[in-house]
């Protein structure tokens, strides 16, 4: 399992009920299926995956990031799960809002924009940075929005939300020294 | 291998019940019995009888989904679909569809006699809607002993009595596919309608409906399918199958069939008198007009459902477009309902849902597959 997948895993409860926004082929929301017994739901934009999803078994929406939350009564779910998609989303802010609103708790996951090798690239090649969390060049990447682990937190204070949990992944794994310079990627878990 | 082909030859049956002093009570206020459904069944049910699906037709369909029909061997309107190793796999399913009532395929329906006085109801018929249709059919699937549908689907005026199935019978619904179709018909989708209704009744031998005896209001019927035919199908695939090809080398400068596209609509239009009651057409597309499960009516008993959805549009589709399955949707998650929803690249407008059997096959059968898993 992917390290990312595995803290989500770790993450949630028992017989949850999961969104997972942008939830690709299904990967993370099989294992928690099997794993935790989740109650699980998947948006994906992308026909293909979304048939795989569902030669899985899983059930998933075709729709869009933005959109996909609105209908959602409050609280319809324990856990919404924002993984790598956060900083290919334009409405960052209202997507964090819905899904704060939809789910109980919100898992969100993002590559560290931050991180020592990207600080160098930009300081000493004056380089967009290419590394295992951000690997794509500028002309092909779908990610909008380059944040770093003080930025979401300053955002998160910014708009009263609550941190509950955080997580820092590098190169080898769970870290928790100087996490905006060592940490590749972040997972946080938020409530209101 | 023999398990990849089609079914044998199947017969039609008939059920008959609301027999007098226990007619139908219908949702206008109104009763009628006794009522009489045509059904087909493909497959065998299982002991537990846990394995029936039931197929609802569209506007002009009938209980011949699959198979072959005993007469002049006609597959069913669904085939590549309904089959040993298909989507709807009749080695492990008890398939059934049966003929609207209203309609006049073998089903109770304007054409058929009433009883009161030996001749056909013609506009004496009462007023059937979705609902009507659905409660028709509960008293079917109870004839047959099945307590829970394994699933119940279909596209169109199918789909509309796959979501009314849901909303009236949560609880004897196991998974439901509703297919290029809408909680309600728009403005526009009404006015088609009427125009519809209107180039029949606007043709003296229509007769205000009593027809029966002087034969069939050919060219409004026509006119009228003829309609339809345009609202099935998508500009690109108009372009694709006519273009502006003439039937004739050079234009006529008359008033005949100069293009293709012409000869084709008079075709299925004069066509379609052959086999279809004009009476029939006008109730049942009043029927799909006063159809409406938007806001508070859709699955109004419950808080929320266990039912599994698996909704599909077709992005060419405009008669019934993308955004009315999405209403569904929005319905559902209210409904906290865990849902499939995909809308389907296809050319071929409304139609897709007959014609795309690969991509239905595909999604269907991987769905079905996981339905009573969790």
């Amino acid at each position: 399992m992917k390290p990312d997948h595995q803290i989500i895993v770790d993450i949630v409860a028992q017989g949850a009920r999961v969104l997972d926004l942008g939830c690709g082929e299904g990967e993370l929301l099989s294992h928690l299926r099997l794993e935790k017994k989740a109650r699980v739901q998947g948006i994906e934009l992308d026909e293909e995956r979304m048939h795989t999803c569902v030669e899985k078994g899983l059930t998933v929406l075709q729709g869009d990031i933005e959109s996909g939350l609105v209908d959602y009564p409050e609280a319809s779910f324990d856990y919404v799960i924002l993984n790598q998609i956060m900083q290919e989303i334009k409405k960052a802010d209202f997507v964090v809002q819905e899904a704060l609103r939809v789910g109980r708790r919100v898992i969100v996951g993002f590559p560290n924009f931050a991180h020592w090798s990207a600080r160098l690239t930009l300081f000493l090649c004056g380089r967009t940075p290419i590394n295992e969390a951000l690997p794509y060049h500028w002309f092909e990447t779908p990610n909008v929005r380059f944040l770093t682990i003080r930025d979401f937190i300053d955002y998160c204070t910014a708009r009263k939300i609550t941190i509950e949990q955080r997580y820092y992944l590098g190169k080898r794994g769970r870290m928790s020294r100087l996490p905006n310079w060592r940490a590749q990627n972040a997972i946080f878990v938020l409530t209101k | 291998m023999l398990k990849k082909e089609s079914l044998e030859i199947v017969e039609t049956r008939y059920f008959t019940f609301a027999e007098p002093p226990h007619p139908l009570k219908l949702q206008s206020g109104r009763s009628i019995g006794p009522v009489t459904l045509a059904y087909e069944t493909y497959g065998r049910p299982n002991a537990e009888k846990t394995n029936a699906i039931l197929v609802c037709h569209a506007l002009s369909g009938d209980a011949h989904a699959a198979g072959l029909s005993p007469d002049d061997r006609t597959p069913g309107w669904w085939d590549g679909l309904i089959g040993p190793g298909r989507a709807l796999d009749t080695n492990r399913y008890f398939v059934i569809c049966s003929n609207v009532i209203g309609g006049c395929k073998g089903s109770t329906g304007p054409s058929s006699p009433n009883p009161e006085t030996g001749r056909p109801y013609a506009l004496d018929f009462p007023m059937i809607t979705i609902a009507d249709m659905v409660e028709a059919q509960r008293h079917l699937i109870d004839h047959l002993g099945i307590d829970k549908l394994f699933c119940v689907i279909g596209g169109s005026m199918g789909g509309m009595q796959t979501l009314q199935w849901a909303s009236a019978y949560p609880d004897r619904v196991l998974s439901a596919i509703p297919i290029a179709t809408a909680l309600k018909h728009s403005p526009q989708q009404i006015a088609f309608n009427e125009v519809i209704r209107q180039a029949i009744m606007a043709d003296p031998a229509w007769r205000k409906g009593g027809y029966y005896d002087a034969g069939q209001p050919e060219n409004g019927l026509a006119l009228a399918r003829m309609i339809g035919h345009i609202t099935f199908m998508s500009d690109q695939s108009m372009e694709e199958k006519f273009s502006r090809r003439l039937k004739k080398e050079n234009l006529s400068f008359q008033f005949t069939e100069d293009f293709e596209v012409e000869g084709y609509l008079r075709y299925r239009g004069y066509n379609f008198v052959k086999r279809f009651d004009a009476n029939s057409y006008l109730y049942i597309t009043k029927a799909l007009d006063y159809f409406d499960l938007s806001g508070l009516h859709f699955i109004p008993a419950v808080k929320s459902t266990s039912i599994r959805f698996l909704v599909i549009s077709f992005k060419s589709d405009w008669l019934y477009p993308s955004y009315q399955s999405q209403e569904i949707v929005r319905a559902l998650k209210r409904k906290h309902a865990y849902t499939t929803y995909f809308d389907l690249v296809s050319t071929y407008g409304h139609d897709a849902f007959l014609i795309e059997i690969e991509d239905e096959t595909r999604l269907i059968r991987n769905f079905l597959a996981n339905v009573g898993q969790s």
